[in-house]
């Protein structure tokens, strides 16, 4: 009785988890119950209960409630795609001119809106592109083909890519020193030189478009919530939904309204890079000093000088790390928008992947990551960088990377011309390395790939076995043999437990959802695929963060080991698995647990950064040692942060397993991707994304509510 | 003397929700503990008091007393809940935005207590910013915004940023931006807080300087009852919201009015606040001795010379009348003994 009360909290638990067992164990497996695989769910089975609800019929396998829920939410994928429909092809038909038949047409109002934003889009892409590749798609929209055709010379000729090398190299310097200008153009001249130029170019306009549309729409959103609560309740739970939902999601519906190509990704790429963006621009103006506001003020502001001469100058530094996150999340974007056919380094990495030629895989990835890497550190440099003062220089002080970058201009052409003199027969190599002239190295991996399947075939193919029969498939029975009843006892308990009604009630709701949706299995095997990596990524990276710490130099090291693998974007990850482990369940998990060991890592030695010093002292002056201060003062100290650290582990695991997809689960993620090629796909991938942007939800909150109340306990920020 | 400039009647600044009903059943009683049962904090309780030109109201309290509350309600950052604030005769909750705006452009100058400087800019160009906000072209705001930088002297680092600026010289150049309008207002809101000691000192002295040459009419809020002794011509002494006593320095040190302000009284050292007029007969004996001192002279300074004296010594005015006499014994019962007395 005595320990009762001394540890209620655990008797608590305890005792949930006794009744989650009992449920367990006293709900049997129906007889009929089996997990559906592939294809096999849209036969039609006698066998089969169907329940009609507005009008759509849903059909499911019946068991005892206990076990599984009816999918009463069966027809919301449904109705959605066909909301989609009607909007797009019945909805408001109105008379538009049309410039190209010169005559009225009759369109749908959203569907005339969506062409006129793709039209919008695709010139602006097509403007850039043009300007680093040439073409004359841009010179064609302001005049006719008729013209272009008696006009030859109007042809855009596009940039030599000396030019462009050192016009980066330049902007790398005046960002961020001689090192970054080193490093970009080097990185440039690498992808000139290994016949990557025209796809990297091509993600690069993608990007250059698509980040600042993110970035303007950012901000005005964020400027927006900023000055009103309604606004900002009305953004916060749409915010809260987007951090954890699967980018790949987005891409079906987008498909629908807006069609395949290049114009289509940018959209999408916004829809995914302004959330982050908002946020942002929300916690920097948010931080500025309440008394510079009033300074402000009292100098005379109106709110529109309040806003643009005093706020945002102020929150500049973190108005510019929103512009990093979004330039990060357009990188992750290029990629996986190849699935609805953007052009560039994306498209030909999954061609590579989807033959299976590694070699080719890894030189357009590295290539994406190194202008990644690039454009991060870049913008981050920008971040940082405080403003100079120039009244006191001279003109040719002032200006003298226009006018330097002028110079190579002029240099770069010269030498393109007499690069076309020189090679006059071939290829002009000073102004653009074509793709199959450049030096290739996809043949010595493929060899290379070949030779470690040769000589470790043997041992591999024995770990992955050994993986998949004793620790993978147990796991997953385990995770499908919860009846859905003892899963959301167990959810909205440990809920109760942690954060009260409000916390139970969240969860509930969010846990109710997915199990009321057609694909609880589905989730199961997300869950346990995603729980399975966390675990490991978080064994591995609490160790090394912890041995990490122990050293000055270390922790510097490992933080920027960090920052560059997180730079990659998510799909590179995909590749050196494929290479050593194939096409199995074993490799979406190496790269999941690869994937997510980086925020468990930054996270546990930040956290134990965060412990003040003046504790550190103190404890060496009570003449603790190394493991007592480790143990004693340091790990419950920086246990919220690490926690906040697992929070961001299931996140990136959650990420890494729906793009895992793409070698071959049986997740939530293969439906996303099934529904990409589905014609009435955008409902249900829409709600497949919603299911597992849930789960994420689920863990978000119940971390969140504990990190917090533990903060509040030890008195930290 | 004309009309006040600043003139407040019993101004009211309650936070929380339904704080204008409870403001208006509570008929002008306002308690703090009710109103903080019923979830509203009481910032300023029923405030009047006028500030004539030129003037400098110094206003001393803890934190959490409603002083910088009060001066938020004055200058209009935030809107008083109840009473009525004049500024020049001019209704300042009747006025609109735009008219606000331009009283802040033209009359009003405020300084901070962390500087508030803009981290984007020079330190001309912060002090040029109300200038340019006002509509200024460049040229003229800069070369204004250099007289200010001689005038704080912080001539030759005018292209600094805020960054590279110790405290001191952070909170010039804020001292500077406020003046760069000329108002005939000026609002300092513990502007030598953050400072060190000395440079506290240092920045005192200057700030003396200034007005002396300025004249400007000042509420200057503190929660150092020392700065407050040093530069005030009357001092408010706020507590819970509500102005305990509002007087000249010398008053507040010889008749504090409650308890609370006794306190504060108690430690400080009276022969460097009161000057001779306020410890002196005005009562003229025979007995007086050659040496004459003026009315004028704070204590401390002449002390020496009179406690070296036998007889009586004649307090005279500006124009060498005499109009009382003190002696060596006063002297010493307002050093030493006073405060026995009060005890």
């Amino acid at each position: 009785m005595e320990l009762f009360k001394k540890y209620p909290k655990l008797f608590q638990w305890i005792f949930l988890l006794i009744v989650f067992f009992a449920l367990c164990f006293a709900i049997d497996v129906p007889e009929t119950y089996k997990f559906i695989r592939g294809q096999a769910e849209f036969v039609k089975d006698p066998n089969q209960s169907t329940f009609v609800f507005l009008g759509k019929e849903v059909r499911y396998y019946a068991f005892d409630v206990f076990w599984r829920l009816p999918p009463l939410l069966g027809w919301l994928p449904i109705w959605i795609n066909d909301s989609l429909f009607f909007l797009m092809n019945d909805w408001m038909p109105m008379e538009f001119w049309n410039e190209d038949t010169q005559e009225y047409k009759t369109r749908p109002l959203v569907l005339q809106i969506t062409r006129n934003l793709t039209a919008f889009m695709t010139f602006l892409i097509e403007l850039i592109r043009e300007i680093l590749l040439g073409g004359l798609e841009t010179i064609v929209a302001f005049t006719s083909w008729d013209w272009i055709d008696a006009n030859p010379w109007a042809e855009l000729p596009g940039l030599p890519w000396t030019i462009v090398a050192a016009g980066s190299a330049i902007l790398a310097y005046k960002l961020g020193g001689r090192g970054l200008a080193i490093f970009a153009g080097l990185a440039m001249t690498y992808i000139s030189i290994f016949g990557q130029w025209k796809p990297s170019m091509q993600t690069l306009s993608f990007i250059l478009v698509a980040a600042p549309l993110s970035f303007i729409f950012g901000l005005s959103l964020g400027i927006a919530a900023f000055k009103s609560k309604r606004v900002e309740k009305a953004l916060y739970p749409i915010l809260l939904v987007m951090q954890t939902m699967p980018q790949y999601a987005v891409l079906v519906p987008a498909l629908v309204l807006f069609g395949v190509g290049d114009h289509a990704a940018v959209i999408i790429t916004m829809i995914v890079a302004v959330p982050p963006m908002i946020l942002l621009t929300l916690l920097g103006l948010r931080a500025v000093p309440p008394e510079v506001i009033e300074a402000g003020r009292m100098s005379g502001c109106n709110n529109w000088q309040l806003m643009f001469k005093v706020l945002i100058p102020t929150a500049r530094r973190d108005i510019l790390i929103g512009v990093n996150q979004v330039i990060m999340v357009c990188f992750s974007m290029a990629v996986i928008s190849a699935f609805i056919g953007a052009k560039g380094l994306g498209f030909n990495l999954l061609l590579a992947l989807n033959q299976l030629n590694i070699g080719l895989a890894l030189e357009a990835g590295l290539c994406i990551s190194l202008i990644a890497i690039l454009l991060d550190k870049m913008s981050l440099a920008w971040a940082n960088k405080q403003v100079d003062y120039f009244g006191n220089l001279n003109f040719f002080q002032r200006n003298k990377n226009s006018l330097f970058f002028g110079l190579i201009m002029i240099v770069g052409i010269v030498l393109a011309y007499f690069g076309s003199i020189y090679f006059k027969d071939g290829y002009n190599y000073l102004f653009e390395v074509p793709h199959n002239k450049g030096i290739s190295t996809a043949d010595f991996w493929n060899k290379g790939v070949d030779w470690i399947f040769d000589t470790f075939f043997v041992y591999i193919k024995a770990f992955n076995t050994w993986l998949i029969v004793e620790v993978l498939q147990p796991m997953r029975a385990l995770y499908l043999r919860m009846p859905a009843i003892a899963t959301i006892l167990l959810i909205v308990g440990a809920g109760y437990l942690i954060g009260g009604t409000r916390s139970a009630l969240v969860v509930c709701g969010l846990t109710l959802f997915i199990a009321l949706s057609p694909w609880w299995d589905r989730a199961l095997v997300t869950t346990y695929m995603a729980t399975f990596g966390v675990i490991v990524s978080c064994i591995i990276g609490f160790t090394v963060g912890t041995l990490c710490f122990q050293n000055k130099y270390s922790t510097k090291f490992m933080l920027n080991v960090c920052d560059i693998f997180q730079t990659f974007p998510s799909f590179v990850y995909l590749i050196p698995v494929m290479m050593l482990f194939g096409i199995t369940d074993t490799s979406v998990l190496i790269a999941v647990i690869v994937y997510a060991t980086i925020p468990a890592t930054r996270y546990t030695i930040e956290g134990l950064r965060s412990v003040p010093s003046g504790l550190h002292d103190a404890a060496t002056m009570s003449g603790v040692t190394k493991f007592q201060r480790l143990f004693k003062i340091e790990f419950p100290l920086a246990f919220p942060h690490m926690m906040l650290g697992l929070n961001q582990t299931i996140v990136f695991a959650l990420f890494m397993v729906i793009i895992g997809a793409f070698i071959g689960t049986e997740d939530l993620g293969q439906y996303i991707l099934k529904a990409l090629s589905d014609k009435k796909g955008a409902g249900i991938g829409l709600t497949l994304g919603i299911c597992v942007a849930f789960i994420g939800l689920i863990f978000d909150n119940l971390i969140r509510t504990w990190v917090d109340k533990r903060k509040k306990h030890l008195g930290i920020d | 003397m004309s009309e006040p400039v600043i003139k407040c009647e019993s101004v009211y600044k309650i936070f929380g929700e339904n704080a204008e009903t409870m403001l208006k059943e509570a008929n002008g009683n306002v308690d703090a503990k009710t109103f903080q049962e019923n979830g509203c904090i009481v910032g300023v309780n029923n405030a009047s008091f006028e500030v004539s030109k030129g003037e400098m109201l110094v206003v001393m309290g803890l934190s959490g007393s409603g002083k910088s509350t009060l001066l938020r309600c004055i200058s209009r950052l935030t809107d008083a809940t109840g009473g009525k604030i004049f500024i020049e005769g001019q209704d300042l909750l009747n006025l609109n935005n735009k008219e606000l705006i331009d009283l802040r452009r033209n009359k009003m100058g405020m300084v901070f207590q962390s500087f508030a400087l803009l981290p984007h800019k020079t330190v001309v160009e912060n002090i040029a910013f109300p200038l340019q906000i006002k509509g200024i072209n460049t040229e003229d705001s800069i070369n204004k915004a250099m007289d200010m930088v001689k005038l704080v002297g912080l001539d030759g680092r005018e292209n600094y940023f805020p960054r590279e600026l110790s405290g001191g010289q952070q909170q010039r150049v804020g001292i500077a931006r406020s003046l760069a309008v000329e108002p005939d207002i000026w609002f300092l809101d513990e502007p030598f807080s953050a400072l060190d000691p000395l440079i506290r000192k240092e920045m005192q002295d200057e700030f003396l300087r200034l007005q002396e040459k300025l004249q400007k009419t000042i509420m200057f809020i503190t929660h150092d009852f020392d700065e407050a002794l040093k530069l005030a011509d009357r001092i408010a002494i706020m507590k819970d919201g509500i102005i305990e006593q509002l007087d000249t320095p010398a008053n507040i040190v010889l008749n504090p009015a409650t308890e609370y302000v006794r306190k504060f009284t108690e430690e400080v050292p009276r022969e460097k606040v009161l000057l001779i007029e306020d410890v002196m007969d005005s009562t003229t004996t025979e007995d007086i001795g050659d040496l004459k001192v003026s009315k004028d002279e704070i204590i401390e300074n002449v002390a020496e010379k009179i406690l070296t004296q036998e007889k009586t010594v004649a307090v005279i005015d500006n124009s060498n009348n005499i109009v009382g006499s003190i002696n060596p014994t006063k002297i010493i019962n307002t050093v030493f003994g006073g405060r026995k007395n009060n005890n």
